[in-house]
């Protein structure tokens, strides 16, 4: 199942961190599994030790089982300053999780991240691909509305 | 012209960095990462150092030496900076010298002796110890791991097994095997270099464990008894028990340089086994019984000559050691051939 | 060309995206259709407007009006109104600070075209006189005449460090090596940052031409862009300048028929602060755990692949093709001695109008923060600005004077970082906003060394101590010694960050601190 996106790329070691990318974002629970480990390990002819350690670096993968939308709240000091932790206890108890958890519907996981570049419009996170800055409490519970509507 | 350390000279060789120079020369600089196996990492930075006419401090273990290079390693700025770089070390793990397999033969312990830290300052230990003891000859005590990073360099480049490395990242970095696997349900092979390596006491050999401390043990340097390769290896002995308790790799044997396998490191219970033969048995009425070599040597060649003349040279087979010197081995082959006439003649060093 | 009354400029960035921008066009094209002026008003796409805080913006040509916060039901009222009968809507409009708006995006030479041109059409980019530093370059220049051009100009590196970088390539240059690299430093993670994400989405071909250059100059046959993963636009827009350029011969074998050859390849990273340290992104870009690498050897002499490497910033290398088209003589009229051209600031916080703006080198923090930050949001009191990035020195009032460029803050011990400035009104607590910094650096340093990743631990803990009003007088002394050995002593500029926040932040705001121990 690995082989359509494994085929895109050279077996080069330095292709690595793209093939765990798209292995992620391919798979419905947004992580890279054990097993999709031991292929790339075979293709690239690298240790399975040295992509546990690459996926493991890196705050965008994960190596256990997501939710369908992870939200990654900026937790930096310009969102911070800007109420990213009124933000975060909204989110906390609209889902009912705690940091790097996952909604027992499975729906959503709740993760922090480092600055994620849109500063001038603090608080932002991130779910999934998207953007979504100038928070308020108000527009968080919409948000998440929203996408719980739309599974 | 020399290097200067501490106001001393000395010469140095072409390439050797500082704490080198310094190493060979007794002086003690306080360094976890450097192994001269696994080189340079510049990771522990205990290892700093003044030198005169460069800005701050520098890690000696990286550090090329020059001819007069003005170098000092106790000034107070360095020893203020390596007592929170040791004390920081020290307190983010559960070092227990009482207790500790390694006390004696810790580098950590040797750091914080020298720059007088009697206890760690900081609340940095994790709340549980957590070891792994799925491994059959090898310990694993995360909570002493100080992140040195030399088992990984030297799974990864000296023994070239790549079964650990790090993972996580900062504070929470550790070291893995394979992907987060048991130790024991790993790929590891249990060649011990991880051991041999270790600093402290995060990666021990298991069955060491409440056996003797290093300085009641007696180190006695040997070859390692299994195949041809003649690793060089030490035996660390507990006399009064007459025991074996742990063998080490010799670093400076050019053979090995510290390396062994898991048969050479690990295999050495056969030593002192009830099951062990201590003589020669001949086999009458399908019992063993023990006999000695006068009557044993006569008795094999009378047997040979019989076996030779009924049924013929290669009737006979000769199953020879690894564990003899190429000379015995090749009188023997020797023998095989010219006097019982067969090729048919093999060692156990197909490993 | 076909001639249009009126050029709509609409600004395309995350935020717009995320407000519906997309939406907004389809209707407006819409209703413009409904009253017949589609010949007559031209929409385009552009980067960034450089307001924040203001959803949808469209600027309109030729009256110069910025509307924002626009929404789907203003649409008729503007058309009919201000495309059809010529009234500006001034209620949509930017309020009655709008002159003051005028100077909060001083374009100059890095962000000359973001805003004004579509970032997607490579023509538009070549109808502003681009790519032709590049055919000059190339067709009538040496490398090390390029080389010793930049030299001259003064142009130093804009990711922090300040590094000449003419200096740089002129290590590099004469290298025999059978392969070297351009690498351009596009992992912008300081918090408070996103000049360089502004530059890629406004202007990507800009900063094509700045590669092309600088490429030529080192003579690299191939050059990444290392960037990291959650800037999705940017990659998706630079993607497409590398198809464009590489359509219109600027990239690939024998360009121009010079005989040389150039590849760029984009390369993306996963979530690492520490990868915006160059030697620890080049280990990102080999496919290891982004850790920085010991110096000597230096990238530019052995860097990827153990080549010869040219690390270069976004914002430095996208000053380039204005240094090569107009000379150093000319570039070093931006600035001040020693600090040449300009700088690209990001101000947010407590600001009335967070945003961005490009000024000369030098120009004071009280007037970048007033004039182009537009002052104190709802006129509270100013209490500190952390200047460049959370590695940055939480200044207070009276030291709003200091200039802005790499000499002068050195004087107050203080880095131009990456160029963020976060200002923060009477009301912030500094010990809360040092804990945030605290808490960043600890979740971003690599774990490779020990003074970071257990300097990082017990400052965080020691701070929690004091947030929780469990600390003593003496940890404050303890914080500034552990983070002076941190800086003293760690592996890469990353443990070296917490010195400056940590002093600045206990020095200049000490009575915070003591409050909590009461």
């Amino acid at each position: 199942m690995y082989e359509k996106i494994l085929k895109k790329y050279p077996p080069d070691q330095e292709n690595l961190i793209y093939i765990l990318h798209e292995i992620q974002d391919s798979n419905p629970q947004n992580f890279v599994p054990e097993e999709a480990i031991t292929v790339v390990s075979e293709y690239l002819k690298i240790s399975a030790a040295h992509i546990h350690g690459v996926l493991t670096f890196y705050s965008m993968f994960s190596t256990a089982p997501r939710g369908r939308n992870v939200i990654r709240l900026c937790e930096s000091p310009p969102c911070f300053l800007k109420g990213s932790e009124k933000i975060l206890r909204k989110l906390r108890d609209l889902l009912q999780v705690k940091i790097g958890e996952t909604t027992k519907d499975g729906i959503f996981t709740l993760e922090l991240c480092a600055c994620l570049g849109v500063c001038g419009n603090a608080p932002v996170m991130m779910i999934n691909e998207d953007i979504y800055a100038d928070l308020t409490e108000e527009k968080v519970e919409k948000i998440i509305a929203e996408i719980k509507g739309r599974a | 012209m020399p290097i200067f350390i501490n106001g001393r000279e000395f010469e140095l060789k072409p390439g050797e960095t500082v704490l080198e120079v310094a190493l060979r020369n007794d002086i003690y600089i306080p360094h976890l990462c450097f192994h001269p196996k696994t080189g340079k990492a510049g990771k522990c930075r205990a290892c700093i150092v003044e030198v005169e006419g460069r800005r701050g401090l520098l890690t000696s273990c990286n550090l090329v030496a020059e001819e007069g290079m003005k170098v000092v390693t106790d000034s107070k700025q360095v020893k203020d900076a390596q007592k929170i770089i040791v004390d920081l070390i020290l307190s983010s793990g559960h070092h227990d010298c009482l207790s500790c397999e390694q006390n004696g033969n810790c580098e950590l312990q040797d750091a914080a002796y020298y720059l007088g830290i009697e206890r760690p300052s900081f609340d940095l230990a994790p709340a549980e110890i957590e070891t792994d003891n799925s491994s059959e000859f090898i310990f694993v005590d995360r909570s002493k791991c100080i992140s040195c990073g030399r088992c990984v360099e030297g799974c990864t480049r000296t023994v070239v097994n790549e079964v650990l490395n790090f993972a996580n990242r900062g504070f929470e970095t550790r070291i893995s095997f394979d992907n987060e696997l048991p130790m024991g349900e790993s790929t590891c092979v249990q060649c011990g270099e991880c051991v041999q390596l270790c600093p402290v006491g995060a990666i021990i050999d298991s069955r060491m464990i409440g056996r003797g401390r290093t300085w009641e043990l007696e180190k006695v340097e040997t070859v390692c008894p299994y195949c041809g390769v003649g690793c060089k290896l030490e035996m660390h002995v507990d006399r009064q028990k007459n025991e074996i308790i742990r063998v080490t790799g010799v670093e400076d044997s050019p053979t090995n340089e510290g390396m062994l396998c898991v048969k050479g490191r690990y295999g050495f219970d056969f030593v002192s086994s009830q099951d062990r033969i201590t003589t020669p048995l001949i086999k009458e009425n399908g019992k063993f019984r023990a006999a000695d070599w006068a009557e044993v040597i006569p008795y094999v060649g009378k047997k040979l000559k019989a076996i030779k003349k009924e049924f013929g040279s290669d009737a006979i087979a000769g199953l020879t050691s690894a564990k003899v010197t190429n000379e015995e081995n090749f009188a023997f082959q020797k023998f095989m051939r010219s006097e019982i006439g067969t090729n048919n003649v093999d060692h156990c060093a197909r490993l | 060309m076909k001639f249009y009354r009126s050029h709509l400029l609409i600004g395309i960035d995350d935020s717009s995206l995320q407000a519906g921008v997309k939406e907004f066009e389809t209707a407006l094209r819409n209703e413009l259709a409904k009253h017949n002026l589609t010949d007559e008003i031209n929409i385009l796409e552009t980067g960034t407007l450089g307001y924040f805080g203001t959803g949808i913006s469209m600027l309109v040509y030729p009256e110069q009006v910025t509307y924002v916060n626009l929404k789907l039901e203003y649409i008729p009222e503007i058309v009919s109104e201000h495309f059809l009968k010529g009234r500006i809507v001034h209620k949509y409009i930017l309020d009655k600070l709008s002159s003051k708006y005028d100077f909060n995006y001083q374009g100059r030479i890095v962000l000359k075209n973001s805003g004004v041109i579509d970032p997607e059409n490579i023509e538009e980019y070549i109808g502003t006189g681009g790519y032709e530093a590049w055919e000059k370059a190339l067709l009538e220049m040496k490398p090390e005449e390029i080389v010793a051009e930049v030299k001259a100009s003064g142009l130093r590196g804009r990711g922090g460090a300040g590094f000449p970088a003419g200096l740089k390539w002129s290590f590099t240059q004469p290298l025999a090596a059978e392969q070297k690299y351009l690498v351009i430093n596009a992992d912008e993670g300081e918090p408070g940052t996103f000049k360089d994400r502004l530059i890629m989405e406004g202007d990507p071909h800009k900063l094509m031409e700045g590669i092309m250059i600088a490429s030529y100059a080192i003579g690299a046959t191939k050059a990444y862009i290392y960037i990291r993963g959650e800037y999705k636009l940017c990659i998706s827009r630079l993607r497409k300048a590398i198809d464009q350029a590489k359509e219109y011969g600027l990239l690939g074998k024998n360009i121009f028929e010079s005989g040389f050859d150039l590849d760029v390849e984009i390369k993306i990273g996963a979530g690492a602060y520490v990868c915006g340290e160059e030697t620890a992104l080049i280990e990102s870009m080999e496919g290891n755990r982004g850790t920085p690498r010991s110096k000597p050897p230096f990238p530019g002499v052995k860097g990827a692949w153990q080549r010869p490497t040219v690390v270069n910033n976004v914002e430095t290398i996208t000053n380039v093709p204005a240094i090569i088209k107009n000379g150093a003589e000319w570039f070093k009229g931006f600035g001040v001695e020693g600090c040449t051209g300009t700088k690209v600031y990001t101000i947010m916080g407590d600001v009335s109008m967070p945003g961005l703006c490009e000024v000369d080198m030098g120009t004071e923090l009280r007037k970048i923060i007033n004039e182009f930050g537009g002052g104190m949001k709802n006129n509270r009191k100013f209490k500190a600005a952390l200047v460049g990035g959370a590695a940055g020195v939480f200044l207070s009032e009276k030291l709003l004077d200091v200039k802005m460029d790499f000499n002068s803050l050195n004087e107050y011990a203080a880095v131009l970082g990456s160029g963020a400035i976060l200002v923060m009104n009477e009301e912030v607590d500094i010990v809360e906003m040092l804990w945030s910094v605290i808490r960043f650096f600890r979740h971003e340093s690599c774990g490779k060394c020990s003074p970071c990743s257990n300097g990082n631990e017990i400052l965080y803990k020691l701070i929690n101590n004091i947030r929780n009003g469990e600390g003593k007088e003496k940890d404050l002394d303890l914080m500034l010694h552990i983070a002076a050995v941190m800086n003293d002593t760690s592996f890469c500029a990353l443990g070296e960050s917490l010195l400056l926040p940590v002093k600045s932040a206990i020095e200049n705001f000490r009575e915070d601190f003591l409050q909590r121990m009461k």
